[in-house]
């Protein structure tokens, strides 16, 4: 068994309400972050944590931190960001459904260190119950000292509100999400100014993903240097992983970021091997947006070296041969999916969600749509292929925001990985109707260079 | 003005300003976009959201122009249970396609369709964060996981019995 930082208490029962969780040691770092440490201790200890966002850029989270401005007299703010919704991810709501004290207590400790006196949680419209729980669990906190005003005797004061989107994927851009919590359309902004200096309602203002602002519980009452000794390189700490697709057992895991790929996916700890006893095919290792890998390049880096599920290793070999960690959200394919079909799937998606401010996303998302839904019906033409990369490659780096970019790799790594499933549909075009293209050569042992 | 809130719907109206400071009360709009769906049938006509506006004191167009904007406010009527079936990769790979095509068959509508007797509405959604129970879909504020034809079957009776029950 791994390291569990964030869910080792997650399966005692009625660890969802304050007394419970109380017992079994919350709120224990707030407790000592608010009694017996500054701030500038707490924002060192995350920076030692070398704790990185969880949302999916993986910026170190103490570095953005200490990046708040501090004019005299201008609130600032916290914003938990919980609107998950990069396809394949549904770690935060585990936790939040879960364990919403252990949230709590991370966003009071973050609160305190940043000088958020009201601090919100923004979450997808769709998780309503979730929002509830969270709504409850503020009520308990309150109740019982852990929020309100003066807060331990600190002279501190704390309130967590609980904001509900209503659809929009582009929302969970940091920028998008603020404009929403202003009651606009979820627009990204042209960056500077950063939110750090001029964020929601033109404040000073941090938003953090969900499990990034929990693992400062741990961080907290282990101290950042321990926490820095789990992992490996610059993947320290735990992270969660929400494994779905064909495996045995689709669910959301705690790892230590030591384990290999072929480890988490074949051991019955983790994702208990592919589904129906058939074999693996493709991977988005890290939420819709980063590349997909097939399985030699999954398993195996391209110098023949193990891949390990981590910052590093997920991402060796560029977008050559890589992808990335990402958000977490681990999505495996089986022998018989369709890769022109996933991928289609995934463009439909980024069209839907693209908020229409720059022409490249906006029309490229459409195209790219059009192109493969048309080869995915067996009309497609050799020349639609270099089309769609062509589209990609020109949205990619010129957007105001990187949806524009998410929405291109796939289509990228697609196509790079799997060309000749794409001709054998183009080739194929009534046989494609009615089979797959199937495993081929995807599983093979790559070939390692001498 | 026929659309209002009643006295409940208006304390919670009350309880969500709160959360924002003074001056900002446009920060609700979302919120209270939600409160007004559910508290009038539903959907989001024209009338019910110059009242937010009117609540919020913004101009009509800034309401307009957020609720066409998310996916969860509907523009039109629908039937009393929106079916909202996602049909993203995740669940696409694990069988979303079958369940959808057999919702078509048992309720006889197409995607975006609301049955005839005004009960079910059938919506095909991009991912909900639900990809490890996949297939799945939304009705009204829960999901509903795992499906497989048979529990389509038990999903459609539930819903007719509670209306039945109602009646
Ligand atoms: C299109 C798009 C969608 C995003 N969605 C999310 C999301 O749902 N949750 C999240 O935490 N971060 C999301 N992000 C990343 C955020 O912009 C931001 O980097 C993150 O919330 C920062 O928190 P972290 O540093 O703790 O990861 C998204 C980014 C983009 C470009
Ligand atoms: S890249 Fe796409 S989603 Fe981002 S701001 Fe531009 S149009 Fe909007
Ligand atoms: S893809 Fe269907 S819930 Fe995520």
């Amino acid at each position: 068994m791994g390291v569990k930082l964030l869910l080792e208490k997650a399966n005692v029962p009625g660890i969802r309400t304050y007394d419970v969780y109380r017992r079994e040691g919350g709120y224990v770092a707030a407790e000592k972050a608010l009694k017996e440490m500054s701030i500038e201790a707490i924002v060192e200890e995350v920076k030692k944590s070398g704790l990185r966002g969880r949302g999916g850029a993986g910026f170190p989270a103490g570095m953005k931190w200490s990046f708040i401005a501090k004019p005299e007299g201008v609130p600032r703010h916290l914003v938990c960001n919980a609107d998950e919704s990069e396809p394949g991810t549904f770690k935060d709501r585990y936790l939040m459904e879960f364990l919403p004290h252990l949230l709590i207590e991370g966003l009071l400790i973050s609160s305190y260190a940043l000088g958020s006196n009201d601090t919100y949680i923004y979450i997808r419209g769709e998780y309503a119950w979730v929002a509830q729980i969270l709504e409850d669990a503020i009520v308990e906190a309150t109740k019982n000292g852990w929020l309100g005003k003066n807060i331990l005797g600190t002279g501190f004061d704390c309130m967590i509100h609980v904001h509900r989107g209503a659809g929009a994927y582009i929302c969970g851009e940091e920028t998008a999400l603020i404009e929403s919590l202003e009651g606009k359309r979820g627009n990204p902004r042209i960056k500077p100014p950063f939110p750090a200096i001029q964020g929601l309602w033109m404040r000073p203002t941090v938003v953090n993903n969900v499990e990034t602002l929990a693992a400062v519980v741990p961080i907290i009452k282990m101290g950042g240097e321990e926490y820095a000794k789990i992992g490996v390189g610059r993947s320290t700490g735990t992270k969660l992983i929400s494994a779905c697709g064909n495996i045995n057992k689709p669910g959301v895991y705690e790892i230590d970021m030591t384990i290999s790929v072929e480890d988490f996916i074949y051991s019955d700890e983790y994702c208990g091997g592919i589904a129906g006893g058939k074999k693996l095919k493709a991977c988005i290792p890290g939420g819709s947006s980063v590349p997909i890998l097939p399985a030699n390049l999954l398993l195996k880096t391209a110098k023949g070296e193990t891949r390990y599920m981590n910052y590093e290793s997920l991402s060796d070999g560029g977008f050559a041969t890589g992808s990335m960690m990402g958000s977490g959200g681990f999505i495996v394919l089986d022998e018989d999916q369709c890769i022109v079909k996933n991928t289609l799937t995934l463009a439909r998606f980024y069209r839907h969600e693209s908020c229409g401010q720059c022409s490249p996303c906006r029309e490229g998302t459409g195209w790219m749509e059009k192109i493969l839904q048309k080869i995915e019906l067996g009309k497609g033409e050799m020349s639609d292929i270099d089309l769609l990369w062509d589209i990609q490659r020109k949205i990619e780096g010129n957007t105001i925001c990187p949806l524009g970019d998410a929405a291109a790799w796939p289509v990228a790594a697609a196509i790079r990985h799997f060309r000749d499933e794409f001709e054998w549909h183009i080739n194929n075009r009534a046989l494609s109707q009615t089979s797959n293209f199937g495993l081929q050569h995807y599983a093979d042992p790559i070939h390692v260079p001498a | 003005m026929s659309l209002q809130f009643n006295n409940e719907q208006m304390t919670e109206f009350k309880r969500l300003i709160a959360h924002y400071p003074e001056g900002k009360q446009k920060s609700a709009l979302l919120p209270v976009l939600h409160l007004a769906q559910d508290s009038f049938g539903g959907w989001l006509p024209t009338e019910a959201m110059d009242y937010v506006a009117g609540l919020l004191q913004i101009e009509p167009i800034e309401v307009y122009e957020v609720a066409t904007f998310y996916s969860m406010y509907n523009l039109k009527p629908v039937g009393k249970f929106v079916f909202e079936v996602c049909q993203t990769g995740p669940c696409m790979i694990s069988g979303s396609e079958n369940i959808i095509a057999y919702i078509q068959k048992q309720l006889a509508i197409q995607p975006g369709e609301t049955t005839k007797d005004g009960m079910f509405t059938l919506k095909l959604v991009e991912c909900l964060g639900a990809c490890g129970y996949a297939p799945m879909m939304q009705v009204g504020k829960i999901y509903r996981e795992h499906l497989t034809k048979d529990k389509v079957d038990a999903i459609i009776a539930e819903y007719r019995m509670q209306i039945v029950a109602q009646n």
